[in-house]
């Protein structure tokens, strides 16, 4: 079937199985292999992306839901295409050290950017209990919440300008 | 001005810019022309005989291109896959090792072995035609635990391996133990579990293969940890591919853990068909399928007995385990639960004799091998409870039994009972310093405030000693190693004074980019902008082994500083030339060459330059060109070490147990940059409390399936599990590697269960509680709570 949708801001066409999983498609179809598959059970959270602005697993996630939906991926995430320019979630994790392998990494920068977006001060607390849906066997987690609170803290002080 | 960003500085890591965008380059990212699919048949039975495969259905049905069984292997007459280490028991007899077939033939041994494999145009079509496979199995029954598979009557795995015993391995001087036990005025007990451990690296394994008829070469994309040992392994000893004609490329690679330093069957499997079948094959592992494939880690039932004097100084150290090997044996699987846990029993102390008896034991489970700390945890585990069961029976502080057997600072190098000799340490510096950051001062305020909310708390406690930067070659040969472990790097200076360095270890998140870099950058007086860091491509590696057993720094390091020595030595004598003075009276400092005590300089730029345009040069003594290469061979081990204090709070209403603090204060020698080796600390130390707390293999007895075989059944630490952690490092220097590196990768994994373990005992030692078994998961400690008299809550 044919799905349009907006993907990182641009109108998309793609003709595609029903039964085709977001993530197969971002990864096969569109070479978007940002977005990555760590399990098969949705619980670890390599694979998430916004859809209509909010965090989903795209492996749990047929193609038909993007019809006429607002689809933004970790390639997305930077400033302006074809610019270097990070977001301020990506530069913070990149002072902090707030990732190693760097497999988990897409999918917990986009629920951290979602995160920091649903609520202006974030705790500790609500960091670590937002991010439970996201696994990373590399950093035992430290830096990944320091780099969250630090890029909330960016973005919200970026918005505030 | 150079920007040199040398050792001792944290710079932001060179490869987070590919990663955080989202272009990171990892196996399963990559694509072919003409790029078929691959996927495994694999058993669904713990032990049967393979009476037959019919592949006819699934041949016919739509897309496939082949479907390959043990059979065909056997036809082709392809090796099995190899061990890497040989051990022996005490009369020098070698261990039993049966071949493991690459696909199965005549028997499956294991829940996941592998049966076929089927290739079609697309993956949906390679898993609806593996349904159709018509597999004949034989059930016979399975056992998973050691103690039930050394017992008579056992299901046989091997009909050439009795009682299913591989080794029966020993270490030590067993009379003086006895003796030393005979005297002894306190002897206390430990029998303990050390829990199976599934390492789930994130991104699961994935491998391509392609073969091009035109050159004859093929080439193997893999989730490796070492590309060039697996050419060497699979390629001489499996496929009979000359070396040449195989290319391996291990990318991106999305953690390791020790799961991914093993040649593993699916590499031979895929790269051995895509010539076959003439097309290019990718396969990707679903996390269900690492589950009963990934070779699991840990898995040791041991009784130890620790004798002391009436001080609490410790005499002598005896420990009998039995160690489960899995179905078959793996990369470096006998060599785990022996020789990296056998040495490491000596642990920080000064006990005068020790022995280790290890039955290493097949069972009908994954094949068990290294996993982060690998033998060592185990080790550290056994012997840092049994000194608090000791100071417990003996009513002693558990940090005063401690102090009076550790090794003092002027007593290194210490030579232990058990083969290895510390080159350096300071267990004591760390003890006081972990002490202080861990506030060990008010924890009574702490605990009583606990107590107040009727929660009980426990501080734990584990002085350690690893040992790592695997390895010197000639004493693991001694030990059993079938291949060398040096390392090798080529430092190549651009004509412009740019660096590309080809180094043999492999990065999968260890942020070599940088460190490297910052070696390279201040001995050469680069700037840190201006090296690369390649690995991971036999094409444009000279040779490696890789990376594990914390061996990239300490080895692969010295490899590196060891080359770029000859870069500024080869630098001299062209300075020397175009300054017309000699060699001797050259220096080197800060990225320039000059004639000490004048003015007249070369830098290093210029320097290359004139080795590339050879116009004023000394050509009849030397060679043009700046590329020096250095392979290095460690004297010793390195040992890091340190303390690691735990806090826990135990629910009693429910059994859940709360990491509160955790404190770590280590000795890994030089620390090159901070940030990385803080990182390095803190996910090591989470994978320990993992084992500790949350992480269980679980089979079922009667069965052999694996019952915690997805992400749900098996917990994973996350980040609401952890406190903020402290880390610090307290060094002392490695007397034998070039910088006095010691290593970071696996301290935190090998000092954190005993610590959280010790901790969870000592909140509940009030109710008569002295052990308990990892993971102290709700479920055993509330079971534990139940059974154990317990008083009224606090409030």
């Amino acid at each position: 079937m044919q799905i349009s949708f907006i993907l990182n801001g641009r109108p998309t066409t793609v003709d595609v199985e029903p039964a085709t999983l977001v993530a197969e498609l971002l990864r096969e179809r569109l070479s978007l292999t940002g977005t990555h598959i760590g399990c098969d059970t949705s619980q670890c959270g390599a694979c998430v992306v916004h859809l209509n602005g909010l965090p989903v697993k795209s492996c749990t996630l047929l193609a038909p839901a993007l019809m006429g939906a607002t689809l933004l991926t970790i390639e997305g995430l930077q400033g302006a295409p074809g610019s270097n320019r990070m977001h301020p979630m990506q530069e913070a994790f990149r002072e902090h050290h707030g990732l190693q392998c760097g497999f988990c990494t897409p999918g917990m920068l986009m629920t951290a950017v979602a995160l920091a977006a649903e609520k202006p001060n974030l705790t500790e607390a609500d960091v670590r209990h937002g991010l439970e849906g996201n696994i990373c066997r590399c950093t035992g987690y430290q830096n990944i919440v320091v780099s969250v609170m630090a890029g909330a803290a960016a973005m919200n002080a970026g918005n505030g300008e | 001005m150079a920007n040199v960003i040398g050792i001792g500085a944290s710079p932001k890591r060179k490869e987070d810019q590919r990663f955080l965008t989202g272009r990171g380059n990892y196996v399963s990212d990559i694509k072919r022309p003409g790029l078929a699919a691959g996927v495994f048949v694999r058993s669904p039975h713990g032990h049967a005989v393979l009476r037959g495969v019919d592949k006819v259905a699934a041949l016919a049905a739509p897309g496939v291109i082949a479907v390959l069984t043990g059979d065909d292997v056997a036809d082709d007459g392809l090796g099995s896959l190899p061990c890497g280490w040989g051990i022996s028991d005490a009369k020098g007899v070698p261990m039993k090792e049966p071949p493991f077939p690459m696909l199965a033939q005549d028997k499956v041994r294991f829940v996941g072995d592998m049966v076929a494999f089927v290739i079609a145009e697309t993956p949906e079509q390679a898993n609806a035609a593996a349904e159709l496979l018509t597999v004949d199995y034989e059930v016979l029954p399975s056992v998973v635990g050691v103690l039930e598979a050394i017992r008579p009557g056992a299901p046989q795995l091997f009909k050439d391996v009795p009682n299913n015993i591989c080794c029966d391995w020993e270490l030590g001087d067993k009379s003086a133990v006895e003796t030393a036990f005979r005297k002894a005025a306190h002897v206390a007990k430990l029998s303990l579990v050390n829990n199976r451990l599934i390492g789930n690296p994130m991104e699961p394994r994935a491998a391509i293969a392609e073969y091009e008829p035109g050159t004859d070469r093929f080439t193997l994309w893999t989730t490796s940890q070492f590309p060039h040992v697996v050419r060497f392994l699979m390629g001489a000893l499996v496929l009979n591919i000359p070396q040449h004609k195989l290319r391996v490329v291990a990318p991106d690679v999305g953690g390791g853990f020790g799961v991914k330093q093993f040649h593993y069957g699916e590499e031979a499997v895929i790269t051995w068909a895509a010539k076959r079948v003439m097309r290019p094959i990718k396969w990707v592992a679903s996390r269900s399928e690492g589950y009963v494939s990934d070779r699991h880690g840990r898995d040791h039932v041991t009784e130890a007995e620790l004798a002391l004097d009436e001080t609490g100084k410790f005499l002598a150290f005896r420990v009998n385990t039995l160690a489960n090997m899995g179905g078959y044996l793996s990369t470096f699987g006998p060599n785990i639960p022996t020789n990296l846990y056998g040495p490491l029993l000596g642990g920080v102390y000064t006990t005068p004799a020790i022995y280790c008896n290890v039955k290493v034991v097949f069972t009908n489970t994954v094949p068990v091998d290294a996993y982060r700390g690998a033998g060592r945890p185990e080790a550290t585990f056994v012997l840092e409870r049994i000194v608090d069961v000791a100071a417990s029976e003996m009513g002693i502080d558990r940090v005063e039994i401690r102090r009076r057997n550790m090794i003092p600072r002027e007593a290194y190098p210490y030579q232990t009972p058990v083969l290895v000799q510390y080159d350096s340490g300071d267990p004591m510096g760390c003890l006081d310093g972990a002490l202080v950051a861990a506030d060990v001062r008010n924890f009574g305020i702490r605990k009583a405030a606990s107590a107040s909310k009727g929660k009980f708390r426990g501080l734990g406690y584990s002085t350690y000693v690893e040992a790592c930067g695997l390895a010197p070659s000639r004493f693991a040969g001694r030990l059993g190693a079938r291949g060398g472990l040096y390392e090798s790097a080529t430092v190549r200076v651009h004509p412009t004074g740019q660096v590309t360095v080809m180094i043999g270890t492999h990065n999968h998140g260890q942020g070599h980019e940088t460190t490297f870099a910052q070696i390279v950058s201040e001995k050469l007086g680069v700037s840190f902008e201006n090296v690369d860091i390649v690995f991971g491509d036999t094409d444009r590696v000279q040779f490696g082994m890789g990376t594990y057993g914390s061996r990239s720094l300490v080895v692969g390091g010295a490899a590196l500083s060891r080359a770029t020595d000859k870069v500024v030595a080869k630098g001299k004598k062209i300075a020397a030339h175009l300054l017309e003075a000699a060699e001797v009276d050259i220096q080197f400092e800060a990225g320039r060459f000059s004639v000490a005590g004048t003015d007249r300089t070369k830098t290093f730029e210029e320097i290359a330059g004139a080795a590339y345009v050879p116009h004023d040069y000394p050509l009849e003594v030397l060679e043009p060109g700046l590329e020096e290469q250095a392979y290095y061979d460690p004297v010793n081990f390195t040992y890091p070490g340190g303390c690691h204090i735990a806090e826990v709070e135990v629910d009693p209403e429910t059994g859940t147990v709360t990491l509160v603090n955790y404190t770590a204060v280590d000795d890994v020698g030089t620390v090159i940059n901070p940030m990385i080796v803080e990182g390095q600390l803190h996910g090591g130390i989470v994978q320990g409390v993992g084992q500790a707390l949350f992480e269980n293999a679980v089979y079922d007895e009667s069965s052999g399936q694996l019952l915690s075989g997805s992400l749900m059944d098996y917990c994973m630490p996350r980040a609401d599990h952890m406190p903020m952690m402290t880390v610090a490092t307290h060094s002392t220097l490695c007397t034998h590697t070039p910088m006095g590196v010691k290593g970071c990768g696996e301290v935190g994994t090998i000092g954190s269960p005993a610590a959280v373990i010790n901790a969870v005992v000592d909140a509940l030692s009030h109710l008569g509680v002295t052990h308990v078994d990892m993971p102290a998961t709700p479920n055993r400690i509330w079971r534990l709570l139940q059974n154990a008299s317990l008083p009224v809550a606090a409030e």
